[in-house]
């Protein structure tokens, strides 16, 4: 009779105990650490060393392995979906044509774009100072559409890219008017 | 006609678009999308709004790219409410609300933090958590 109580006492304790709950800060894939700052009651804790944890009813910050994080965690950073990337291609001047490195380049991008199940892109499509500015605006966007065309091919659905040409607009080395430079002549490619 | 409909569905796909705060880009075993009071299975591609509320089973995980490039996953029995969430995506400023009721998080931030600290909270039942920057994990059990 005096267990059954004792039972009864252990599970109401049970059921009734506030969640315990568990907040890590990890190190992000380039090695640095940012920091999360936990509120729980008038308790304030500080998160800013790799696997530093907070948990509930502990008054000190603990440091957890990531052996430990993987445990409890494993399945959920599997989940994460792959972090939107930039990806950069150039042009030989006054064409659409890729240049010789970037086509290498290209089967690079390609294959990494092959791995996301419903990537989301943008295009966009850049020229140097060199020709009209209106020229400029349609040479881009043809740079972007023929990119464009490389992802279609792969089997990106088209309605998943949006495309756009900003001419001289962006120049990602500032110049003068009429200066042939190579790294201005570009597109940009953002996946998510 | 056709180009009737054609052009009232890319309208309505852009309206949908614009409300987007992110998709889904990973979804295994039971994973849904509460939304108005139903229950939508989750499925890589589908968009992920404001008040949403993403619940896993047993045998489930989900990962979400929000419009910000923040990263959010939950792992198996878990329930994570979007309460708010918007972002300029010219000046990079917004609010991002979630909160996770029970399981497991894992949150990789984004340009809303990048632009302005305290952008991005997560609260838990007992906690409110303030995010700078970084990649953390959080459980409730």
């Amino acid at each position: 009779m005096a267990a059954i109580a004792v039972a009864l006492l252990v599970a109401l304790f049970l059921l009734s105990r506030p969640p315990s709950e568990t907040v890590v800060v990890l190190p992000s894939a380039d090695g640095h650490t940012g920091t999360v700052v936990v509120q729980r009651g008038e308790e304030r804790q500080v998160l800013n060393q790799p696997y530093a944890a907070s948990r509930s009813g502990e008054a000190a910050v603990v440091r957890l392995s990531a052996d430990e994080v993987r445990q409890s965690f494993g399945a959920t950073l599997q989940a994460l979906p792959a972090a939107p990337t930039l990806f950069m291609l150039y042009f030989i001047t006054g064409t659409d044509e890729l240049t010789e490195e970037s086509k290498a380049d290209l089967q690079r991008i390609l294959s990494a774009l092959k791995q996301r199940p419903v990537p989301d892109v943008v295009v966009i499509g850049h020229s140097d100072t060199v020709g009209g500015a209106e020229a400029n605006d349609r040479l881009s966007a043809q740079r972007a559409e023929r990119v464009k065309g490389f992802l279609v091919e792969i089997g990106i659905p088209a309605g998943r890219i949006q495309t756009a040409g900003r001419g001289e607009r962006e120049l990602l080395i500032p110049t003068a008017s009429n200066v042939d430079e190579p790294r201005n002549r570009r597109v940009e490619i953002n996946v998510r | 006609m056709r180009w009737t409909i054609a052009a009232f569905l890319l309208g309505f796909a852009l309206t949908c678009w614009a409300d987007d705060a992110g998709q889904i880009k990973t979804a295994s075993g039971t994973a849904f999308v509460e939304r108005d009071g139903q229950r939508l299975p989750a499925q890589v591609g589908m968009p992920v709004r404001q008040s949403d509320t993403l619940i896993t089973g047993a045998d489930g995980a989900a990962g979400v790219t929000f419009t910000d490039n923040s990263l959010l996953s939950i792992g198996p029995n878990s329930v994570l409410a979007i309460d708010s969430y918007t972002f300029d995506s010219t000046t990079h400023r917004g609010q991002f609300d979630s909160s996770l009721r029970k399981g497991t998080l894992a949150v990789i931030s984004g340009k809303l933090v990048k632009q302005s600290p305290d952008a991005m909270r997560v609260r838990t039942p007992s906690s409110i958590m303030g995010v700078r920057g970084t990649e953390f994990v959080v459980k409730v059990d």
